[in-house]
């Protein structure tokens, strides 16, 4: 953890109300861009993002400091999405055209690359928006924030092979939407 | 070995979490169906990947919303520990009273039986 950072959580475990508020706005936006990504809306988002920071603040005390502040923070923000859409009990499944598969260059050596390199993160992100929230989650959590599955499964309630599962699950599918399936391919997961 | 055998293993190739086995790489290694596979796993991962650097635009007012809704809980709690200071002292002082009525009722029951012993 940043020293920075490190000094102002100490000081907000040990009861100074002005240090979390700092830490809030260290890390508000993170927080809400993971929320957002969780839950696929602004007014979701700021509902988890509210319940995340009201539940660090009472649980400061509980965080030993072994992982970063971020990740804590992270398995907190999960948590309080998986709650909140739990009670909405919302799944949406959108249908998206089938992209043509391209091959791997280095997207950095060329502008012409780097365009595609940011067209598929713009198709990437239609394509997460359109995933069943609960696959979602768990490939939002392992592949950009890079938790471990323990932590995603006792986040978001389930078991870590459910997690694993939900995980291939999800890739399969984004892959499928972002480069298409090819003929013969069964559809598995 | 076949392709189909192969579909929960490749994403986790692509990823460095697992490894082929040495069959599982023989079939690679010949099958430019799963080596396009791999690729296509790789782009995605890396893609996933880059959107961590990717910070949204909180909704506005956000940050001040939190914060007013922190400063909310934080009365809220130190409101409830006054009154629970205050409950556990009122208590306090009904046990404290609870137990010198006992006492006294078992001195006068005592002093009354020995009354009684005597005459």
């Amino acid at each position: 953890m940043p020293r920075e950072v490190a000094d102002v959580v100490a000081a907000a475990k040990d009861g100074d109300r002005e240090a979390f508020d700092e830490l809030v706005r260290l890390t508000y936006a993170d927080t809400y861009t993971l929320a957002h990504r969780l839950t696929g809306n602004e007014e979701d988002a700021r509902d988890v993002v509210q319940e995340a920071y009201l539940r660090a603040y009472r649980g400061l005390r509980r965080f030993r400091g072994d992982a970063q502040f971020s990740t804590w923070l992270y398995r907190i923000t999960a948590n309080c999405a998986a709650t909140h859409l739990g009670r909405r009990s919302r799944h949406r499944h959108d249908e998206l055209d089938d992209s043509v598969p391209v091959p791997d260059p280095h997207p950095d050596h060329d502008p012409q690359l780097r365009a595609d390199a940011d067209d598929l993160r713009s198709r990437l992100k239609v394509a997460l928006d359109a995933l069943p929230p609960r696959l979602r989650a768990v490939v939002v959590l392992r592949d950009v924030y890079d938790l471990p599955h323990e932590a995603i499964a006792a986040e978001l309630g389930i078991s870590e092979s459910a997690a694993k599962v939900r995980l291939h699950r999800a890739r399969n599918k984004l892959r499928d939407q972002l480069f298409g399936r090819r003929e013969g391919e069964s559809r598995a997961g | 070995m076949q392709c189909a055998d192969l579909t929960e293993t490749l994403a986790g190739a692509a990823d460095g979490v697992t490894e082929l086995g040495r069959a599982e790489r023989r079939h690679v290694e010949r099958c430019l169906r799963c080596q396009a596979e791999i690729v296509q796993y790789r782009k995605l991962l890396r893609a996933m990947r880059s959107l961590r650097t990717e910070v949204l635009e909180p909704a506005p007012g956000l940050l001040a919303d939190i914060l007013a809704n922190l400063e909310e809980a934080g009365e809220r709690h130190a409101v409830r520990s006054i009154l629970s200071g205050r409950r556990m002292a009122y208590l306090g002082g009904l046990a404290a009273a609870t137990a010198a009525g006992a006492a006294g009722a078992i001195v006068f029951a005592s002093r009354t039986r020995r009354a009684r012993l005597a005459g």
